[in-house]
């Protein structure tokens, strides 16, 4: 059956293009839409439904939930922050920041107390990020960490979650270093991409650049696998340096 | 001055200028989250009644910010043209709307007129027009610029080429730029965004761009979008372009989390009029977008139309080649979706010309706003209306390394062509030269980038 997502973008070239052979070779340069023809003034019918398809996939991708069974299979279990909803998620950044005391008496009933490291998923601006790259993530990072003799906490999932949600959290769970692996804000080339937030002994006050990054993580960036493999390396480093981000 | 009003029997009380202007404003998410929202719809029309009775003169005395507080302040307060002040000082705010929109009134009048006008009184004119009142005041304003070119023109739509790459790969940023001139954009200028903000990054673009330009002998300007001070190392360096560029914000605290302040800018414009290569007196080109000074927390409580009006009184300072709302790439918890970032596109273009500035627009979006390019085409369409006085062109408006949808190069070719209006004169003569356009059309070559590619 037919699928207009499956060619990649830098192998499509209109058929009419007076400089194919030119596009062939400076397509291999860049992904930017060239070389893709026109009608008139405007975009050929696939070159014009291919972009929609992207960009469509890219704000379903904010805009969809992800499905309680999606958490259940993962082993995963769920809080939410202060939003009720993905609007409020989108216009309240500060909102999405703050896990109310009933959440925190859930995170207190269930997880372990004083973990060397504690990981956590967050839908954020990517609800297939989860289901794309979670799986994978989970079971190198758990494995990795403990190989080292690290203790990671009781995993779980958080609902209409940004990155600071981590500044609560660590010192809820008295955890050394937390790891909040969160869907990025998905752009034309891939709606599934992950970023992991690393923090040593996150705390309210604590800057932004306290934060080690790792982001693009997706099939179509860096592997899932990969990704978790170079995290356990970094969460080692900042376990031994008892700091992150660029003071690392 | 009177700050209260009736409607339907129940009465209105404001607290002072700042909170009229804040709830007279249309519905920004910005403003919401800020918590200077009006409360309802009736109570933002109450405001703006408020604000018509107002004079320019209430509105002079009470900037958004103290004099002796801001820099950004102090700028426009001793900037202000203190004739055309005296004459209109004691017009209230919907007269001067009235003023605006009358057919006897000249563009040379209200720009000569809006000398006197501080940024806070610009501000509370945009917010008593209607989209329509916005496009049809700003449509006769007439304002030009000289750098290599003069952009202005009257019946013209110019367009800065955007050839973005995520890793700055030069043959990459080549086949764009090359892809984007056989479709007639790039006569406002090339001008990239870097992904990485050094030195030797700023100067290979440069490199490039400057080489394009000279080979291909094509009437326009360069620019890369690095920070001012990266810009300055690179010009000890003996490499050189056009434009100087900068991010501004609308108060001293806000530019200074850009990481700039007035001395800076006007330390890099005598650097590039003296040591760039541009052949005018217009060498900056600036960029701003509602909601930056909220963004970090330097807002002062003021709604942010007003703020980004600051910008655009801070900008005419400068004499500015170009200024350019980006107006979709805050997020949507600034600009919430479709409708708001049309009518903020429609504002921040209006508010700039009356500050007599060359405004262009990049009529954008993020993937995480509820707004798709079908928003972006109809703020487009109506800028075209509005006089605006260039669009990005981006291949088929996918910014591959900035990861949000702007225009594209067949975006800027269908403007001309619905409006009629053509390049800069001097970058269509080129453009008809390769046969790229005819007749104010695409021409038979129109992306065939072979042509130039065999003369680089």
């Amino acid at each position: 059956m037919k699928d207009i997502t499956e060619k990649p973008m830098q192998q499509w070239i209109s058929k009419d293009n007076k400089a194919e052979k030119a596009l062939k070779r400076v397509k291999q340069n860049t992904t930017a839409r060239i070389g893709i023809g026109r009608s008139g003034a405007r975009y050929k019918t696939d070159a014009f439904l291919r972009f929609w398809a992207d960009q469509s996939a890219a704000s379903d991708a904010v805009f969809t939930e992800v499905t309680p069974e999606t958490i259940v299979n993962l082993g995963l279990f769920e809080i939410k922050t202060k939003c009720r909803s993905k609007f409020e998620m989108i216009t309240r950044p500060d909102w999405g920041r703050i896990i109310e005391k009933d959440q925190q008496q859930i995170l207190k009933e269930k997880c372990v107390k004083d973990p060397d490291v504690q990981i956590y998923f967050g839908d954020g601006l990517s609800s297939p990020s989860i289901s794309a790259n979670a799986e994978d993530m989970l079971q190198v990072l758990k494995l990795g960490l403990e190989h080292e003799g690290l203790s990671v906490g009781t995993p779980f999932f958080v609902r209409y979650c940004r990155v600071n949600t981590a500044r609560t959290i660590g010192p809820l769970l008295n955890a050394k270093v937390v790891c909040v692996l969160i869907g990025e804000r998905p752009g034309m080339q891939t709606d599934e991409s992950m970023s992991a937030y690393i923090a040593y002994k996150p705390h309210p006050q604590m800057l932004e650049s306290e934060y080690t990054v790792v982001s693009n993580i997706s099939r179509h960036g860096i592997a899932p696998v990969e990704a978790a493999a170079h995290i356990v390396e970094l969460i080692l480093k900042i376990s031994k340096a008892k700091k992150s981000g660029i003071s690392l | 001055m009177i700050l209260k009003t009736k409607l339907y029997g129940k009465s209105y009380q404001f607290d002072s200028v700042k909170q009229v202007l804040s709830k007279a404003s249309e519905l920004k998410s910005g403003d919401t989250m800020a918590g200077l929202a009006a409360e309802s719809k009736l109570e933002r029309i109450a405001a703006k009644v408020v604000l018509s009775d107002l004079t320019v003169n209430d509105i002079t005395e009470n900037p958004s910010v103290a004099y002796e507080k801001d820099a950004v302040t102090r700028l426009i307060m001793d900037d202000l043209d203190s004739e055309a002040f005296s004459k209109i000082k004691n017009w209230s705010i919907g007269e001067l709307r009235e003023w605006i929109l009358d057919e006897n009134t000249t563009s040379e009048m209200i720009l000569k007129t809006s000398k006197g006008l501080t940024s806070e009184n610009i501000s509370a004119v945009s917010k008593l027009m209607g989209n329509m009142d916005l496009v049809y005041a700003g449509a006769k304003l007439k304002i030009k610029a000289t750098c290599n070119t003069t952009i202005g023109g009257s019946n013209t739509i110019a367009c800065r080429l955007q050839p973005n790459h995520p890793t700055d790969n030069i043959d990459g940023v080549i086949a764009s730029t090359l892809e984007g001139l056989s479709f007639g954009s790039g006569d406002a200028l090339l001008g990239l965004n870097p992904a990485v903000d050094t030195v030797d990054s700023t100067i290979a673009i440069w490199n490039i761009f400057q080489e394009i330009k000279e080979k291909l002998e094509i009437p326009t300007q360069t620019c890369v979008l690095s920070h001012v001070t990266t810009q300055m190392e690179a010009l000890k360096t003996g490499a050189t372009a056009d434009l100087c560029f900068q991010s501004i914000a609308g108060t001293e605290k806000a530019c200074a989390a850009f990481g700039i302040n007035i001395e800076m800018l006007e330390e890099a414009q005598a650097a590039f009029l003296e040591h760039g290569t541009a052949k005018g007196k217009n060498v900056m080109y600036f960029e701003t977008g509602q909601a930056s000074e909220l963004s970090s927390s330097a807002h002062y409580e003021s709604d942010q139309v007003t703020m980004e009006c600051r910008c655009y009184g801070l900008a005419r300072h400068f004499n500015p080649f170009l200024v350019n709302t980006v107006v979709g790439f805050m997020g949507p918890e600034y600009i919430y979706d479709g409708k708001q970032l049309i009518r903020a596109g429609l504002e921040d273009v209006f508010n700039g010309h009356l500050h007599g500035l060359p405004m262009g627009c990049d009529v954008c979006y993020t993937n995480h706003m509820p707004a798709d390019q079908n928003d972006s085409e109809v703020l487009a369409m109506l800028l075209a209306q509005a006089g605006c006085h260039y669009f990005m062109g981006v291949p088929q408006a996918d910014d591959i390394m900035l990861m949000y949808q702007s225009t594209g190069f067949h975006d800027i070719a269908t403007l001309r062509e619905l409006t009629g209006k053509r390049p800069i004169p001097e970058f269509q003569k080129w453009l008809e030269n390769y046969g790229f356009m005819q007749n104010g059309k695409l021409g038979p070559e129109a992306g065939n980038i072979d042509l130039l590619l065999e003369k680089l």
